[in-house]
């Protein structure tokens, strides 16, 4: 089976599974990273969400031969280092999951909006994370736990110093 | 507080273990026996658990850290907290220093009330987890808080009598003394009797520290930076893949027919034949869902066979329209004589497509058995069940005492886990590859294609009223396969009506059923409310008022109704374009929901902006999880009700996937879900399922005050929205 070696929450992983396996299996099956979930294969419920070079991207769609070892792989384990993300933080202020299968994809979405932009409207808000489902129904607890975040003071600098936290 | 207590059994002292560390206080199902291990001695209390029926509800150690068991499942309704919380509130346990475990599966130790009196179940359903355990846990902790106390009163040599609790601490006023529970625990000491504690020796609501306030869910912090495990998160080592092709005609036997093509596929280990499906078992997950690609499977007919569920609905009339009685659910008075003397007869008939449970962790389990294939370790998200073996001892032939469930948090449940079909599919192919561990997933596909519906169904109601507009009879005959699943909900307990009759004409047509949150009370209350409506309409009467007089000898179900009234200001006329409308619903708890729409006439969408609950479920434990519960339930709601349908076309179920079956998204969401709750000292009651089936009718009933048309099938797509609207 072919060799691939992926730069995952700052660390760089080798991986030997067949061609065509996407990254969610192997981020679940292969290397224990079961932070992202499967929910339906196709892009359409976004619980495996992910960050590719600080984008959000389903991993579900994406086989793992497209990624390189230059590509930041993020994922809600290396979000922080102790589940102390503004986003997450705020996830916990708000009380937002219910089973919670969803909200590593739901947080990962967030992050990425938040990273991007400081202070969404909340129709950016709930354009941004319309692909992301939740059976549970706790969207509007999702949508008062970005805001919140979105109102933490220096949020950017607190994101940028996470990520020094974990590149170290 | 000691002084009246009944004390039952002697103790069992050669029961009494003890070491140094940490204490395991088990107290029996009936109240005695309390037993002492130490809690680093993990097989102890294995074996005490096998030798005689014991409870373990809290381990403690010196340190004062203490686990407290809960018995139910989590799937996000919040157990993990509200049990534990009114455990550690009789035992005036310092709750900082508290974590929460799941309690082992073993229903005659851990059950909570079952359907019988007398009778144990751990089974999460029917929102009736914390009204069932409230009475146990408050009991279970009242007798670990008395432990502490008798060993503290052994150890100061005072009456227990003279001795209180706060806080994880032991207190002696007369003379100032006061010991850590952490620190009792070298001293621990047997009482010779422990009382069975009743209702009114236990702690007065008024003296509560943390049971109705809003304390934070345990397991919420795993949930948000993915260390949570779900079953589908299970890795062993050595573990093996299995799934499932089971078609998309229920109950049709495969034959297949390239067998050697797909065992040459790489990684693949075994085909295991079903009597409704093809299982394989193969080294990775990508091979076994590529191999189950490649299936060329014969399929034969079925008992769905020629089944059309869009078209059914005419034979549905045909059968309302016969004259002859099904199972009847309710009488009251003669309904006969009421449409006799009718002034005015009312008559609609009210319909709803399958909807799919659509929790968003497909099916799955996690299975080792062992090499001589008598036991089996099981990791699981389920609700349990009258078995909480799950079926499994069923398919080894063992008894269930070899079958160990190591429960998981589920990715949701809505009624569906309440099943044990993927169990005992994952107990069946770990069997033929053991002792090799092995993952059972069920695709997307998988579990839309073979889900368990809420079923399709049709209700004929008729309302009489007198010459002064008051309804006189109320009847509701519902149409449909499933017994309860269609036939729940019918009961109007909270609406004085003096005729009134209800009844279940059965249908079949092979298609798989299960309870699907609210279960028939969503259907059902639906048509219940948008008739009440109807009449208003008619006579030209405030909905509101019509209740109002229906629920004269009910001023619980009135004190929701105004509540509801205040909150949703609905005395003041919405804005152009929009109206209010409302619904009142029982289940367990009971509650009035009013919401606030408006309809895109070009399109058909029907936009929710506002809900307001109002809601009496007697003793709240959790606030804030509570009002969780309802803005979830009212999410779910207008999912199934503006969304939701599957569809089954010559027995085949039409839909595979999210992009085919639609969910409620972010964009779709009301503006605002406000619940207020009506104050109660009574029994708690379950709150998971009275949100979801308001949503229907006030929806409905909205579009009515807004159209003057009437929604009558559910869902309410933009394309029947606009075919009610143009006709």
């Amino acid at each position: 089976m072919p060799k691939y070696t992926l730069n995952i929450n700052k660390k760089s992983y080798n991986v030997e599974v067949a061609a065509g396996t996407s990254l969610l299996w192997v981020l679940r099956e292969d290397l224990g990273l079961t932070g992202a979930k499967y929910g339906c294969g196709i892009g359409q419920c976004g619980a495996c969400t992910v960050h590719v070079d600080k984008q959000p991207i389903k991993a579900c769609l994406l086989p793992i031969e497209q990624f390189t070892a230059g590509q930041e792989i993020t994922t809600i384990e290396g979000l922080s280092e102790h589940g102390d993300h503004p986003v997450q933080k705020a996830w916990i202020e708000a009380q937002a999951p219910q089973c919670g299968y969803c909200h590593s994809g739901q947080i990962m979405q967030a992050v990425a909006l938040l990273e991007q932009k400081e202070h969404p409207t909340r129709d950016e808000i709930k354009a941004h994370m319309n692909g992301n489902l939740c059976r549970c129904g706790t969207y509007l607890r999702i949508l008062t736990a970005i805001e919140m975040a979105a109102k933490t003071k220096n949020l950017h600098l607190l994101i940028k110093a996470q990520w020094l936290k974990i590149s170290r | 507080m000691a002084k009246d207590l009944t004390m039952t059994n002697k103790i069992n002292r050669r029961a009494f273990l003890k070491t140094s560390g940490g204490v395991t206080l088990f107290i029996s199902a009936s109240g005695i026996l309390p037993v002492l291990v130490s809690c680093q001695d993990d097989k102890k209390i294995r074996e005490q658990l096998k030798k005689i029926p014991i409870t373990a509800w809290v381990q403690l150690w010196e340190n004062g850290q203490m686990i407290i068991y809960n018995p139910a499942a989590e799937m996000g309704q919040g157990s993990m907290t509200s049990l534990p919380i009114i455990f550690a509130e009789e035992m005036d346990a310092d709750w900082s220093k508290v974590q929460v475990e799941f309690s082992p599966q073993e229903a005659d130790i851990y059950g909570g009330e079952g359907w019988a009196p007398g009778t144990k179940l751990m089974f999460t359903v029917g929102s009736r987890t914390t009204h069932s355990y409230y009475h146990v846990m408050r009991k279970a902790g009242a007798q670990a808080r008395y432990i502490l106390l008798n060993t503290a009163s052994n150890h100061w040599k005072v009456p227990i009598e003279e001795l209180s609790a706060a806080q994880s601490f032991v207190l002696h006023e007369k003379s100032g003394q006061k010991i850590s529970f952490g620190e009792l625990v070298p001293l621990l000491t047997i009482p010779t009797a422990l009382p069975d504690f009743t209702e009114d020796q236990l702690k007065n609501p008024k003296d509560f520290q943390l049971i109705g306030k809003n304390i934070p869910r345990t397991e919420i912090p795993a949930k948000v930076n993915g260390t949570a495990q779900f079953a589908i998160d299970v890795r062993l080592p050595d573990m093996v893949y299995g799934a499932l092709e089971r078609g998309k005609l229920h109950g049709a036997r495969p034959t297949l027919l390239n067998e050697s093509e797909i065992l040459a596929q790489v990684g693949v280990m075994r085909i295991v034949q079903f009597d409704y499906a093809i299982g394989l078992i193969a080294s990775t997950l990508k091979g076994v869902l590529d191999a189950k690609k490649l299936l060329k499977i014969e399929w034969s007919t079925a008992t769905s066979s020629g089944y059309h569920s869009q078209e059914i609905y005419s034979k549905y009339e045909a059968i309302a329209a016969k004259n002859q009685k099904g199972r009847v659910v309710t009488e009251i008075g003669n309904m006969g004589e009421a449409l006799r003397s009718a002034h005015k007869t009312y008559t609609a008939d009210f319909k709803n497509d399958y909807v799919y449970h659509a929790q968003i962790e497909p099916l799955n389990a996690v299975i080792q058995v062992s090499e001589d294939l008598q036991t089996a370790e099981v990791w699981v998200g389920s609700q349990q069940g009258g078995d909480t073996k799950l079926g499994i001892p069923g398919v080894l032939g063992v008894p269930p005492e070899n079958v160990n469930i190591h429960l998981q948090y589920l990715g949701g449940g809505f009624g569906r886990r309440s099943m044990t079909d993927f169990v005992v599919e994952c107990a069946i192919l770990a069997k033929e590859i053991a002792p090799l561990p092995l993952k059972l997933v069920w695709t997307r596909e998988d579990d839309v294609a073979y889900g368990a519906y809420r079923p399709l169904s049709l209700q004929r109601l008729k309302a009489t009223v007198d010459g002064s507009g008051q309804l006189t009879g109320f009847s509701h005959t519902v149409i449909g396969d499933g017994g309860n699943l269609v036939a729940g909900g019918v009961k109007n307990d909270h609406y004085d009506i003096p005729h009134q009759f209800a009844e279940w004409r059965e249908t079949s047509h092979g298609i798989r059923l299960k309870h699907w949150r609210s279960v028939g009370h969503g259907p059902n209350k639906f048509a219940i409310e948008s008739l009440l409506d109807i009449i208003a309409f008619d006579q030209r009467v405030d909905p509101i008022n019509l209740r109002r007089t229906l629920m004269t000898q009910s001023p619980k179900a009135l004190a929701t109704l105004e509540k509801a009234v205040a909150m949703s200001r609905w005395d003041v006329p919405s804005i152009e374009g929009r109206a209010k409308g409302v619904a009142f619903v029982d289940h367990g708890s009971i509650g009035t929901g009013i919401c606030e729409i408006s309809v895109d006439r070009n399109t058909g969408a029907i936009k929710v902006h506002h809900f307001w609950i109002a809601l009496d479920a007697g003793m709240i434990i959790q606030p804030n999880n509570v009002k969780a519960q309802m803005e979830g339930g009212i999410i779910m709601g207008m999912s199934s009700v503006l969304k939701e349908q599957i569809t089954i076309v010559d027995g085949q179920v039409q839909q595979s996937n999210f992009h085919d079956y639609s969910l409620l998204r972010m964009q779709e969401v009301p503006d605002s879900i406000e619940t207020a709750f009506i104050p109660s000292s009574e029994k708690p009651e379950g709150v998971g399922e009275t949100a979801t089936p308001m949503v229907a009718g006030a929806i409905a009933n909205a579009f009515l005050k807004l159209t003057g048309k009437h929604l009558r099938h559910l869902p309410f797509t933009p394309d029947r929205v606009l075919a009610v609207l143009n006709g």
